[in-house]
C-alpha cells in the first residue's frame, strides 16, 4: 500500500467546512419528531463551543416534502429557495447550514440546476422579485448540520465527560450509523467521504470512542421514502425496508444507531414498535429495541446534557438500557415532565417492546 | 398482535449468484430467440390459458434469469401450446418452440 497514494485519493472525498459564521435553517418536522434536537446543536455551537449561528424566525420549510411528494413543481421550491438565500444575505452572511437532509439534497439539487440552466435562476430571481419583492445571492458554503458536528468533533470531545463506551466492561460500544440517503448518494461531492465512504458520523463516532458496526445493509435506505410512507397502501415497503436493516444488523448486537436524517431515526426507531407489535420480534437485549438518536443527542449525552432535556424520553424504543451502559445518571420520575415540571403523561406501555 | 392495516411484505431480493450461466447458454443454443424477447408481454395478454392460471412467456423469462427456473416451469406448466402468443411476438420468436426448450433444458435436474 502506498500510504500517500492513498491520502491523495481520501483527499478527494473531503469538503471544504467553514469554521465559523453560518445562517442557520430548521427542518419542518425535526421539531415534532425529536424536538430538542436543533435547541441541543444551537446550544453546543454557540454556548460550548463559541461560534455564531444565525437564525431567523422567517425562515421557511424549504418545500422539500411537498416536492418529493408530487405535489408542487420544482419551480416553486427553487423560490422558496431563493427567499431562504435571500433571508441569508440580508441578514449579512454567506455560509448556509440547514438541519435537514431533505433540506441540504433539494439545496445542492437547485444549486446545482441552476449551475447547469443559468435562465432557470434568472427566472426564479424574476419570481422571487414578483413575489415578495426579494433578491438573493448564492451561498458560498452549503453545508449539513451534521457537517458541522463533525467538524467540531475533537473540540466535543475534548469537552465531553464521557465516551461511548460501556462503563461496566470498559468495551467500547457497538454502534451502527445510519447516513440520509439524500446526503450524498444524490450528489457525493457534496458530503463528507462521498457516496461510497460517507464518513460523516463515522468521524463522531471514532472521536467519541465509539466502535463502527459494519453489516450487509449499512447503506440501506431507512424505509422513509416519502410515497412508500405517505400512502398507507405502500407503507409495508417502508416497514420492509426497515425489517431488511434490523434483520441485518441483528447478529452484531449494536448498542445504539446514530443517523443524521430527520426521517431515518423517526422510522429506525418507530418501526422496532410497529415490527414488535406486529410479529412479536424485538432487536435490543432482553426484549428491549436499539436506541436510534441523532447526532445531537448523541452529542448532548457525551457532553453530560440531562437525557430528558435532550428529549430522549420522545423515543419510541426506551433508551434507559444505553443510558445505564454509558453511566448516565438520570431520574426515571422525571421522563415525562415538562419543562414546568407539569406532568406531560406516560404512554401507553407496549405489549411486546419493553 | 395488533393490526396496523400494513405489514411486513414478502422480500423481492434476487440473488443473482445463483443464476445457472451453462444452463442458460444451453438454452440459448437450442433456442437463440431468448435473447431477443423485450418483454413486452404481448405473449401474456393473448394467452388463453393465462385468462384462468398464472401463465405468462414473459414472466418466465424473466424468472430464468433471476435465478428462479422452478418458477419458470411452474409458470409455463398450464401451457396448451396453442401458438397464439406466436403469431403476435414483434420479434417473431418462435414461442411454442421456446417454452419446449424451457422445459425441457429446466426440468433436467
Amino acid at each position: 500500500m502506498i500510504y500517500e497514494g492513498k491520502q491523495k485519493i481520501w483527499s478527494e472525498y473531503q469538503k471544504e467546512i467553514p469554521d465559523d459564521h453560518y445562517f442557520y435553517v430548521r427542518s419542518c418536522i425535526r421539531q415534532s419528531f425529536f424536538p430538542a434536537s436543533e435547541a441541543t446543536f444551537l446550544d453546543i455551537t454557540r454556548n460550548a463551543l463559541g461560534k455564531d449561528i444565525f437564525e431567523t424566525e422567517h425562515h421557511t420549510t424549504c418545500g422539500g416534502i411537498a416536492y418529493h411528494s408530487d405535489t408542487i413543481p420544482q419551480e416553486t421550491v427553487m423560490t422558496i429557495i431563493a427567499r431562504q438565500f435571500a433571508l441569508m444575505a440580508k441578514h449579512g452572511y454567506e455560509n448556509y447550514v440547514c438541519s435537514c437532509i431533505t433540506s441540504f439534497g433539494l439545496y445542492c439539487e437547485t444549486m446545482e440546476t441552476w449551475r447547469e440552466y443559468p435562465e432557470l435562476e434568472a427566472k426564479i430571481r424574476e419570481n422571487l422579485w414578483r413575489s415578495c419583492k426579494l433578491e438573493f445571492a448564492k451561498p458560498k458554503f452549503l453545508v449539513h448540520a451534521s457537517d458541522l458536528i463533525y467538524k467540531y468533533r475533537n473540540l466535543i470531545a475534548a469537552q465531553a465527560v464521557r465516551k461511548l463506551v460501556n462503563v461496566h466492561t470498559g468495551e467500547p460500544l457497538k454502534v451502527v450509523e445510519h447516513i440520509g440517503c439524500h446526503y450524498s448518494k444524490m450528489f457525493p461531492s457534496k458530503g463528507v467521504g462521498g457516496a461510497e465512504y460517507p464518513y460523516v458520523l463515522v468521524g463522531m463516532i471514532e472521536a467519541w470512542g465509539g466502535e463502527i458496526v459494519d453489516y450487509p445493509e449499512r447503506r440501506h435506505c431507512c424505509g422513509f421514502g416519502f410515497r412508500q410512507y405517505f400512502i398507507k397502501g405502500n407503507r409495508g415497503y417502508s416497514l420492509s425496508n426497515t425489517h431488511k436493516k434490523f434483520e441485518s444488523m441483528e447478529p452484531f448486537k449494536p448498542d445504539l444507531i446514530i443517523t443524521n436524517c430527520p426521517g431515518c431515526p423517526y422510522f429506525l426507531d418507530r418501526w422496532q414498535y410497529v415490527i414488535a407489535e406486529s410479529t412479536g420480534k424485538t432487536y435490543g437485549q432482553d426484549g428491549h429495541g436499539i436506541p436510534a438518536l441523532t447526532y445531537e443527542e448523541v452529542a448532548g449525552l457525551v457532553m453530560g446534557y440531562d437525557p430528558w432535556d435532550l428529549g430522549l424520553q420522545t423515543h419510541q424504543v426506551g433508551v434507559e438500557p444505553l443510558l445505564d451502559k454509558m453511566g448516565v445518571e438520570y431520574d426515571p420520575a422525571k421522563k415525562y415532565l415538562g419543562m414546568n415540571g407539569k406532568d406531560l403523561g406516560a404512554p401507553a406501555p407496549c405489549s411486546c417492546l419493553k | 398482535m395488533v393490526d396496523f392495516g400494513f405489514g411486513l411484505v414478502p422480500s423481492s431480493r434476487i440473488n443473482l449468484d445463483l443464476f445457472d450461466s451453462e444452463k442458460y447458454e444451453q438454452l440459448a443454443e437450442m433456442e437463440p430467440d431468448v435473447r431477443i424477447c423485450m418483454a413486452c408481454g404481448s405473449c401474456t395478454a393473448v394467452c388463453t390459458a393465462g385468462k384462468f392460471v398464472p401463465t405468462s412467456l414473459r414472466e418466465a423469462i424473466e424468472d430464468i434469469k433471476n435465478a428462479k427456473p422452478d418458477k419458470a416451469l411452474q409458470m409455463l406448466e398450464s401451457c396448451q401450446l396453442c401458438g397464439k402468443c406466436s403469431m403476435v411476438c414483434p420479434r417473431g420468436i418462435n414461442t411454442r418452440h421456446l417454452i419446449l426448450s424451457i422445459s425441457k433444458v429446466y426440468s433436467e435436474k
